[in-house]
């Protein structure tokens, strides 16, 4: 005890903290998972950039909008980054306050995407029988619907729909692989002896799904949320690029559909379209990086954990000594 | 067994080591015997010592994160780790093959067995279909498996079947060694000394020699002819059968005969061996075995012990500094 007292009182209450400890925990997980894993990195960074420029939009982007702030078409300088549209708006601007709807419509999109697909899946899976008859065949149907015409039928027959809707419409047709997926996984590790086991033990049926069941299916789930992101980030900017959201409302597909519109190719004004697309293309790759770098953490039969450097160097000086010999 | 053989496999100083961010595990340290064709060398020791490990780097099969760093494995001459993958890929099964640890589980569920025995027979032979079926009906009779079950599935059968089948596979190119990785320990003792004395009676007709994994000494007794005993990574005692049951010289070993009841014979309180196994990412100086040894001597705490012979023949090896400064005065 004369040891704590020496400390310096901050100190020693933090780690006399529980939550101190836990977030020492959860800090040292973390740091773990970007060990010797450079898509990681490279993910985080790009995706994690984009999300902060996108919510410190207002505090980036000197200019409104929506304001008229320059002559139309206008190219990138030190004043205006990234130029102006035909209506002479700021592009830098337009681009950070669009990000903030498009990421929130992929990320909504993704999260009612995986929160269907994994109740769906997992009740599917694990209580099986009629149950899993009725859900499958809802799912088989879903299935069976071309998706693409689906949401640009359903945004045509809504009309002009404002990004809630689109995320939902998305969310609500794009469920059905994971749903499978996830419903196969479920079945797979069921009749695995740790679930038999814990049946026997007496665990409640919600206990056994979220604690042995769910924790299992994270790479899937996980992975299925980062990669319907992607999709919902393509087919939302693919609707209102085909005018089929509402043009008011600004984002990185409205954006393209107003440079489109405008004619900003023909007219030269590159940056106008330019920037809405590279603003996707990028997200989107980095979105996959994440992608691939959870399968790599989650999966360890990849082999890419930060022991296998060492491993191939070892190996390396291990045939040259054999080489000399 | 005929000692003025050239040995048919030859160890020489492997180290297996398991590559970790927190530095290397040697698995598998400076390990060196020889086994003679048609020789049964039984390699015996606690759960974590390295037997597996030294099984795998027989058939060249490790993988990340686990590499051979050093010494030389010779099969008839040939050093199995500079092969290339060709080369190896002829090698396994022909010349040796393995039967794994619960071996039963190596069946793929979804093949039938007889698409399995003559997957590896078309795999390595130049064979019709027609003459691998005959081959394969031939072999599930050796190990005593009628051919009408040649269309069944893994889980049709009974688990000594199935480790009676993967037998009858690893015997399907008449190997001159097959190593044996705990192939009994998921089976009772009743259809374990069946597949034992089956096993046995192929060995006295195909002459066969087999590399038999297991911690079980008992078994290993009845049917080694020579038994070598591994702690941490290194092989500390080697000797007949015989020999390592009756006059066990290193500590562990004696502790490892202790701890087996007799079935005949008077009844005896079993001692086992304090303490635990050896992490072997903090070894000490000197002898690995210390910690746990009763009769330890300040030689073992500086000096690693070195596998010595202990009589002339050179046939009774112990990596001992106090059994062998008894048995040769200085």
């Amino acid at each position: 005890m004369t040891v704590s007292a020496q400390k310096p009182p901050a100190l020693a209450a933090l780690q006399s903290n529980r939550f101190g400890q836990v977030m020492k925990k959860y800090l040292s997980v973390i740091a773990g998972f970007y060990r010797g894993n450079p898509t990681a990195l490279l993910g985080t960074f790009i995706v994690g950039g984009l999300i902060i420029m996108s919510l410190a939009a207002p505090l980036i982007a000197q200019n409104e909008p929506n304001k008229r702030v320059a002559r139309g078409h206008q190219p990138p300088s030190a004043e205006l980054f990234f130029g102006s549209t035909r209506s002479g708006k700021d592009v830098f601007s337009q681009v950070l306050h669009g990000g903030r709807i498009s990421l929130l419509v992929a990320f909504g999109a993704a999260a009612l995407t995986t929160v269907i697909a994994v109740l769906v899946g997992i009740s599917a899976g694990y209580i099986g029988g009629k149950t899993d008859e009725l859900l499958m065949s809802v799912t088989n149907i879903v299935l069976v619907f071309p998706q693409l015409p689906l949401l640009i039928i359903l945004a045509a027959f809504l009309g002009q729909v404002g990004p809630l809707i689109i995320a939902v419409i998305i969310g609500s047709t794009s469920w059905a692989w994971g749903a499978r997926i996830i419903r196969s996984q479920t079945l797979a590790i069921r009749n695995k002896e740790f679930i038999i086991s814990a049946e026997v033990m007496g665990e409640s049926k919600a206990r056994i799904v979220l604690v042995e069941i769910l924790p299992n299916l994270t790479s899937i789930v996980v992975g299925g949320f980062v990669g319907t992101s992607i999709y919902a980030l393509m087919a939302e900017a693919g609707l209102e690029f085909l005018g089929l959201g509402d043009p008011t409302v600004i984002t990185w597909g409205t954006m393209l559909y107003w440079a489109q519109s405008n004619s900003a190719f023909i007219v030269g004004a590159w940056w106008d379209m330019a920037v809405p697309g590279m603003a996707i293309a990028i997200m989107g790759g980095g979105l996959a990086l994440l992608n691939m770098s959870i399968d790599q953490i989650s999966n360890p039969k990849l082999k890419t954990g930060a022991y296998i450097k060492i491993w191939r160097k070892q190996k390396a000086q291990m045939l040259a000594r054999r080489a000399q010999s | 067994m005929n000692r003025t053989d050239k040995p048919l496999l030859s160890i020489r100083n492997v180290c297996v080591d398991y590559v970790t961010e927190h530095g290397n595990a040697r698995a598998v340290n400076e390990v060196s015997f020889d086994i003679y064709p048609g020789e049964t060398v039984g390699l015996a020791g606690e759960s974590g010592c390295g037997k597996s490990t030294l099984a795998f780097a027989i058939a060249n099969l490790h993988e990340a994160p686990a590499l051979i760093s050093e010494g030389e494995i010779l099969f008839e001459g040939r050093d199995i780790l500079t092969m290339s993958s060709a080369q190896l890929r002829d090698f396994r099964w022909n010349e040796t093959s393995m039967v794994f640890q619960s071996a039963m589980n190596s069946l793929n569920p979804v093949l039938k067995i007889s698409e399995q025995i003559i997957d590896v027979i078309l795999a390595h032979k130049r064979v019709s279909k027609q003459e691998a079926w005959s081959r394969a009906e031939e072999l599930l009779a050796t190990v005593g498996i009628h051919a009408s079950r040649m269309n069944s599935y893994p889980h049709q059968l009974s688990g000594g079947m199935r480790q009676r089948v993967v037998i009858a596979i690893a015997l399907a190119l008449r190997p001159k060694l097959i190593v044996m990785d705990e192939p009994t320990t998921a089976l009772d003792v009743v259809v374990e000394r069946d597949i034992m004395d089956e096993l046995f009676e192929l060995k006295e007709k195909f002459g066969f020699a087999i590399l038999f994994i297991s911690h079980d000494l008992g078994l290993m007794g009845e049917i080694a002819d020579r038994i070598g005993i591994m702690y941490a990574g290194q092989l500390v005692e080697m000797g007949t059968a015989a020999q390592i049951l009756e006059q066990p010289k290193h500590p562990y070993t004696r502790g490892l005969v202790g701890s087996f009841p007799t079935i005949h014979g008077p009844r005896v309180r079993l001692e086992g061996i304090p303490g635990n196994p050896l992490n072997l990412l903090q070894t000490p100086a000197g002898c690995y075995f210390q910690a746990r040894c009763s009769d330890g001597i300040d030689k073992c705490l500086k000096h690693k012990p070195q596998l010595k012979p202990l009589t002339n023949s050179g046939d009774r090896l112990v990596a001992c500094h106090v059994a062998v400064d008894m048995e040769v005065p200085a």
